[in-house]
């Protein structure tokens, strides 16, 4: 049995740099290949609303008269589905998580 | 004798992250009854397969929980896989394994912090949770979320580890693995955590599976049941023994999970050797007709799903009874004789995860 | 195949009984689920040793279920007996822990033995409405 075992580490880590970042201010660094953000490249798709047949949880509508593509941010899991089903790649999950907000609105492409 | 107080737990105690309620009856300082109650976010996750396919179900499946979520994915996947006759390329469930075995090491580092942090060892906690970043960075890193993996699917794997990250991926976990020495060094032999852990919370061998504990409950008890035994995914190829310990107090459970973290730790970079080139997918047509109990060992035990499915894409039933479910009844038998001071640290031994036991 | 599962029927008569036996050859209560099939509901109870997957199961009608408690042969019983009797309005006597109802803190009563709603997800907000 040992007396404060933790006594070495915590002496240790008075000296170092803290691994803690100052958030807002400094921003995350991003690991490649996270899922974040969906974007769409609109001069690709074709609007074969196959992405929002599959989404699960029903954040695409896709307008094929007008050629709009609508997304709600905030039901979008990023789940990456979409882009798997996209028959013209033109999906993505970027690393960036995106911005707070205060509303609901769909985001028009 | 004193007279007989009831203390409320809960739903919301400092100690809790999740609101469990328990009806503490108390004479002086001891604990002679315990009430458990539960029910607060039940969010009938089993009735929602009938409006959704049991391809999107993964997604929900996923979130049952956040810390065992990729495990969850998996279980689910199984269940299907199997009811459908399904056979997964080999990448495939070494993936499978390794990402598992990743989500344990996340969830005993989160235990042990919530631990620590419920015997008042704030330093030990933040320490602990520090080296658990490094394992979500890993885990953002091959699948691209930190707790939600998303990386299952019916049919196989969604993401591959290609060669150089899974190099970098090992040389990063002998990092943590040094790291984790030093912590787990700490949860065995320091005499303050001793003094909270040894002798408190006593299950015997015999209650354990009578009250019908899992995982670590039911391994420190000395029962050497671990689902990884029926050879699911890849561990049919690898080579492990379950860990067990005979005291049955919480310092076994808690010595069972530290000694956890280093088998899988063992399990990845044998599943790393091991694992062969090829597919990670293969194409699922068709529906689940069918029935089959899908059990597959999560951090906090043995899970277990039931599937039925009708030959229509929704699932007739739906049935998920999560490690925690188990575990309460054999926390509900710690708690009666127990010291008020102790409820804590007991409630904190089972690794509660109350989103799971209400689905 | 991951493992062998052996579904054995049984009478809601003799469960106990049957229980009792599963108790004595050292069995560990797995769990107890219950599925409904349209005007039926089917109960598994569920048994495990060393890894052997036993199963019990009958059906009972949707309506007026009841099932003896097996609650006295294994305590940790209550937890689920209490859960198919909020779900799915199974009445279980002997009960040794009993919640009467009060386990689960559901809106509706029994909820896993109605059909479901018609209306599943609210469609997507359309652009411009709030
Ligand atoms: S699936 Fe791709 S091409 Fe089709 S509508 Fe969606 S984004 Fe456009
Ligand atoms: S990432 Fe998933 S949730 Fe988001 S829009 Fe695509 S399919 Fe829907």
């Amino acid at each position: 049995m040992a007396f404060f075992q933790m006594k070495k580490m915590i002496l240790a880590w008075t000296f170092r740099k803290p691994i803690t970042t100052k958030y807002p201010f400094e921003p995350r660094k991003i690991c490649p290949g996270s899922r974040g953000r969906l974007d769409i490249k609109i001069s690709d798709c074709i609007f074969c609303t196959l992405c929002a047949k599959r989404c699960p949880t029903q954040a695409l509508d896709v307008d094929r008269e007008n050629k709009k593509w609508h997304i709600d941010r905030l039901r979008c899991i990023s789940c990456g589905y979409c882009v798997e089903v996209c028959p013209k790649k033109c999906l993505n999950l970027t690393g960036d998580h995106g911005i707070p907000t205060v509303t609901k609105d769909m985001e028009t492409f | 004798m004193g007279t007989r107080t009831i203390i409320p737990f809960g739903p919301q105690h400092p100690v809790l992250p999740e609101p469990i309620h328990i009806d503490l009856v108390v004479e002086d300082e001891k604990v002679v009854e315990a009430v458990p109650s539960i029910g607060f976010i039940h969010r009938g996750l089993e009735k929602l397969v009938e409006k959704k396919d049991y391809i999107e179900y993964v997604y929900v499946a996923e979130r049952i929980c956040g810390i065992c979520s990729f495990i969850h994915g998996q279980t689910y996947c199984q269940g299907i896989e199997e009811i459908m006759k399904i056979e997964i390329p080999t990448r495939a469930k070494y993936l499978r394994t390794i990402w598992g075995e990743l989500s344990r090491i996340h969830s005993h580092l989160l235990w042990a912090g919530l631990m620590a942090d419920a015997f008042g060892f704030e330093s030990l906690f933040m320490h602990t949770w520090r080296v658990r970043e490094q394992v979500l960075d890993l885990i953002e890193a091959t699948t691209g979320g930190r707790v939600i993996f998303g990386s299952c699917k019916v049919g196989g794997a969604r993401r591959d580890i290609p060669p150089e990250q899974m190099a970098w991926l090992l040389k990063e976990l002998e990092v943590i693995e040094k790291e984790m020495r030093l912590i787990v060094d700490i949860f065995m032999n320091d005499n303050s955590v001793k003094h909270r852990l040894c002798g408190v919370g006593v299950i015997s061998r015999e209650d354990a599976i009578l009250l019908g504990a899992v995982g670590p409950t039911l391994r420190g008890s000395g029962v050497a049941d671990d689902m990884r035994l029926l050879k699911y995914a890849a561990f049919g190829e690898l080579d492990f023994e379950p860990i067990s310990k005979t005291d049955g107090d919480s310092y076994s459970r808690c010595a069972v999970r530290c000694s956890e973290l280093f088998q899988s730790v063992d399990l990845i970079r044998q599943a790393a050797a091991k694992m062969p080139a090829g597919e990670i997918a293969v194409k699922v047509t068709g529906n689940p007709d069918g029935e089959f109990f899908s059990r597959v060992e999560q951090p906090r035990g043995e899970v277990v799903y039931y599937i039925k499915g009708n030959g229509t894409k929704n699932l007739t039933r739906f049935r998920a009874r999560t490690p925690t479910f188990a575990n309460v009844p054999p926390l509900v038998k710690m708690l009666a004789g127990c010291e008020l001071a102790d409820v804590p640290v007991l409630v904190l031994t089972i690794d509660p995860c109350i989103s799971c036991t209400e689905r | 195949m991951i493992e062998e599962q052996t579904i054995i029927a049984v009478m809601p008569e003799t469960l106990v009984a049957e229980t009792r036996k599963m108790r004595d050859q050292g069995y560990r209560l797995v769990q107890i689920c219950v599925t409904r099939l349209g005007e039926e509901l089917q109960l598994d109870y569920t048994f495990d040793l060393n890894r052997k997957f036993v199963n019990f199961r009958f059906l009972q009608p949707k309506i007026g279920a009841r099932v003896p408690s097996v609650s006295g042969i294994y305590w940790c019983a209550f937890t689920y007996e209490n859960e198919i009797s909020d779900l799915f309005g199974v009445q279980v006597d002997g009960n040794a822990l009993d919640f009467k109802g009060t386990f689960y803190k559901t809106a509706m009563k029994h909820p896993f033995i109605q059909d479901a709603a018609p209306a599943s997800v609210p469609a997507p907000a359309k652009p411009g409405d709030k």
